[in-house]
């Protein structure tokens, strides 16, 4: 027992130190820990609690929320392969069951030496240059046969990471289109001097002036929440930037923060100073860990510039740090609130609201939660006026939109936009000839058909906080609708009712209709499960998670009507499938040991 | 009545004290909206989501819903209604009920809300989940498969008991509760029958042990009158 501790204390010891032992770090701490011993043995999770002086199961709580903290041996490589629709257009299911059968591994499965595991997880932000998997956290993008052929060899070889090929984890911007945002210079510091000659007031007045709205989906007027959170009472105020960037096919985020992390920053800095909050933090999605270091060198440099820490740019008090916690695998915390419970260390289930995070936020503070983009264009409406920015875009909708395009497109990538723009022009743009629908919105977004690609993206259309996929007139609507419910299911929290048992519901309904027992009976179900997710589920997750089919069926009906049964009811039970353990009893997989499947 | 301090509930004014949410107004008021994860005393989990109302055109759960003077509440309607056996019928099946066998038959609060909501099957294929039965402790049995995730146990035995011995992990349908001990094992813990967390459970997931059946099935709590009829038991029962 000495012994094993001592070994703990030899791992666990300076992590715990980096992070003064705060049991608000435990995301930090657990990332860390499972980078060093590959998962968290159960003497960890011990170990770890006596020293954040926390109950054991907050510990286990946390690592059994997050997709990708593990209690048991996952392999010294852990391979998730993105799930997203979008991987799967450009071929993932093959590429996947190529490197399964090259480890003789079923999915899910660690390796009988411990080596490798593999598996699926939600969309990891490359679809513009998919197929992408994860290893140990770290994005590997383009894949391709060969490529895949070469991971196994590394594997197999035992190969660290650190010495795996460079063009493995190559992630490129692909920005296309450029409007403001992407194409004024800023040098580092210059937004930040022009907010302070302006004063905290007078900064909020421009952001009032400019009436921009948050860009993450909601659309609240970014002033206005900064001016609420400036009037909260409280001494400790704090800004949080929401990288958590979730929504299946969008990766705007992922660029701004890989070219444009000053401007981020700087919003964040000017945030504070309006706000008078002095430290910043952002919530960094785990999928994009691969960024961490250069982030921090980033901010290691404004703090050299003084553009970030004591009396910034010579202003006495002013003072306003910035600190990244990295996610693991919950597409939830992209909700303000489960965002805040990730951050202080525990699962991210969102909170029950009001209470709103500008008055009880982090640690029960006024907190600012903004997105990525949000907060980079602040820096725009600093440098350039509120009046100026509040010309741009449309009356309820002001300035550009940052789009994330992807799917059956010659030129997928990043596109700024105008707020306006309709969605042919971006069609156009981006080269989709043959496009039957238009995902906007994500998952939890709005599926349009070709009718109404003459509609605008504004938040008085079609509003959205980035994803825009692209489906060519061959692809199958029901399945991308079956692939976003499967997407909720596995990200429901599980906290809700009507979300936790409900998407269960709705992917056992769609995955009946695809194995030709669907009738119009589950058609009804599914509509009648749409109405009670859409009312009665806690947050955004579960209120969203039957859109697609909704979406789907209204729009794209055949695609369900040619895979139904012409009668009442046919039932799900399936006999053949019930006796597979007793064919594994009996080591038999001959035909004597089946029953025909359309009994 | 002054109608500062009263909101309406379908059409009838409720009146309110300050603080009070929605659902304790309407409990105290005799009128029932149907409820699982609630208990007096212990602050609303708003998780089972049975209570979802109409509050001015919105749906929101009554009992994390602050009353307010003049606002318009639909509870007792046929689509709300047909609402709450959808959500009874998610928790029959995402669960392993077997009411006829179950020692807290009578005394159930999910069984009583499905009789009184008229939930006539449980609809949906069964998940029928693996779920384990701690029988460690000397003096109680905990059945996860009764258990329905309400948070109830969690909450009192960590701010009335001071223990916390109970708390929910996992994520989506694989959430569950889990003993705050090393093996994890309740009768490793110092979990008493006289905790509050003993008595709150709504379901039969925490029961004692050597007292069973008692009390007859048919002179229970729900078996006497309907749960519906019993907001006063509701709104103020204690241990």
């Amino acid at each position: 027992m000495s012994l094993v501790n001592s070994s703990a204390g030899g791992v666990l010891e300076p992590i715990l130190e980096r992070y003064s032992r705060n049991p608000h770090y435990l995301m930090q701490i657990l990332r860390e820990t499972q980078e060093h011993l590959d998962f968290i043995p159960q003497w960890a999770v011990g170990y770890l609690a006596e020293a954040l002086a926390l109950e054991r199961t907050q510990v286990q709580a946390v690592i059994d929320f997050y997709a990708f903290f593990y209690d048991s041996p996952h392999g010294k490589y852990r391979i998730l392969f993105s799930d997203n629709v979008t991987d799967r257009m450009q071929g993932n299911a093959a590429l996947l069951s190529r490197m399964l059968s090259k480890f003789g591994l079923a999915q899910g499965q660690v390796s009988g030496d411990g080596l490798v595991s593999i598996d699926t997880t939600s969309c990891t932000g490359m679809c513009d240059q998919g197929p992408a998997l994860l290893v140990n956290s770290y994005t590997v993008t383009r894949l391709s046969s060969q490529r895949i052929d070469q991971i196994c060899e590394l594997i197999k070889g035992q190969t660290p990471l650190k010495e795996w090929p460079a063009e493995f984890f190559r992630v490129e911007d692909n920005i296309r289109c450029k409007d403001v945002l992407l194409s004024t210079e800023m040098v580092n510091g210059q937004a930040l001097k022009r907010a302070v000659e302006l004063g905290p007031q007078g900064m909020l007045a421009e952001m009032k002036a400019s009436n921009f709205r948050g860009r993450g989906g909601a659309g609240f007027t970014t002033g206005v929440k900064w001016e609420v959170c400036k009037n909260a009472p409280g001494e400790m105020r704090y800004v949080v930037c929401n990288a958590d960037e979730g929504e299946p096919g969008t990766f705007k985020d992922r660029v701004l923060l890989s070219s444009f992390s000053d401007r981020i920053f700087e919003g964040m800095t000017i945030a504070g100073y309006v706000i008078g909050a002095s430290k910043g933090l952002v919530y960094l999605r785990g999928e994009y860990r691969y960024m961490l270091e250069k982030l921090q060198a980033t901010l290691e440099a404004r703090r050299k510039t003084n553009l970030l820490g004591k009396d910034i740019l010579g202003q006495k008090g002013f003072d306003f740090d910035i600190e990244i916690h990295m996610g693991a695998g919950a597409y939830v915390c992209g909700e303000e609130t489960a965002l805040i419970e990730s951050l202080e260390g525990k699962p991210g289930r969102p909170r029950i609201r009001p209470p709103f995070p500008v008055t009880n936020g982090y640690l029960g503070k006024p907190t600012v939660v903004n997105n990525v983009e949000t907060l980079a264009k602040a820096t725009l409406i600093a440098q350039k006026g509120g009046t100026w920015y509040q010309s741009l875009g449309m009356k309820l909708s002001t300035g550009t939109k940052l789009l994330s395009v992807s799917g059956d497109c010659d030129r997928p990538g990043i596109y700024e936009y105008p707020f306006g723009v309709r969605i042919a022009q971006i069609l156009e743009d981006c080269g989709a000839r043959n496009a039957m629908a238009v995902q906007v919105g994500g998952a939890a977004g709005t599926c349009l058909a070709r009718h109404e690609f003459g509609r605008k993206i504004a938040f008085e259309d079609i509003s959205t906080s980035g994803s825009f996929m692209v489906f060519g007139n061959n692809r199958d609507m029901f399945e991308v609708a079956r692939n976003f419910v499967h997407f909720f299911k596995h990200e429901s929290c599980g906290f809700c009712t009507p979300c936790r048992a409900g998407t269960t519901l709705m992917c056992d309904l769609l995955d009946k209709i695809a194995n030709g027992k669907g009738t119009d009976y589950e058609m009804n179900e599914l509509s009648r499960l749409y109405q009670l997710l859409s009312t009665a589920s806690h947050c955004g997750l579960g209120q969203s998670a039957g859109r697609p089919v909704n979406d789907t069926l209204q729009k794209f009906r055949p695609s369900y009507d040619r895979r139904l049964k012409q009668k009442d009811f046919v039932p799900a039970f399936d006999l053949d499938a019930a006796l597979a353990p007793a064919r594994e009893i009996m080591e038999r997989d001959d035909i004597g040991a089946h029953l025909g499947t359309d009994l | 009545m002054n109608s500062e301090n009263t909101f309406i509930i379908d059409g009838m004014p409720i009146p309110f004290e300050p603080d009070q949410t929605v659902l304790q107004a309407a409990l105290k008021a005799g009128v029932f909206i149907p409820h699982l994860c609630f208990y007096p005393g212990l602050r609303p989990n708003g998780n089972c989501k049975l209570c979802t109302v109409i509050i001015n055109g919105r749906h929101t759960s009554a009992c994390t819903a602050l009353a307010r003077s003049g606002i318009e509440v639909e509870n007792n309607t046929p689509v709300l209604d047909d609402k709450r056996r959808l959500l009874l019928q998610m928790l029959f099946v995402e669960g392993n009920h077997f009411c006829p066998s179950c020692e807290k038959s009578g005394n159930c609060q999910l069984q009583a809300l499905a009789y009184d909501l008229e939930m006539m099957t449980p609809h949906f294929n069964h998940f029928f989940p693996s779920r384990k039965v701690d029988t460690s402790h000397p003096e109680a049995f905990l059945d996860l498969n009764r258990c329905v995730n309400c948070g109830l146990c969690v909450q009192a035995s960590r701010e009335v008991d001071k223990k916390n011995i109970f708390a929910l992990s996992g994520r989506g349908r694989a959430s569950h509760i889990v003993i705050n001990t090393p093996s994890g094992k309740l009768g490793d813990s110092d979990f008493a029958l006289s905790d509050k967390a003993a008595s709150v459970c709504p379901v039969g997931a925490i029961l004692p042990k050597r007292g069973s059946f008692a009390v007859p099935i048919g002179q229970r709590i729900y078996d006497k009158l309907p749960i519906s009829s019993q907001t006063e038991f509701l709104m103020t029962r204690k241990t």
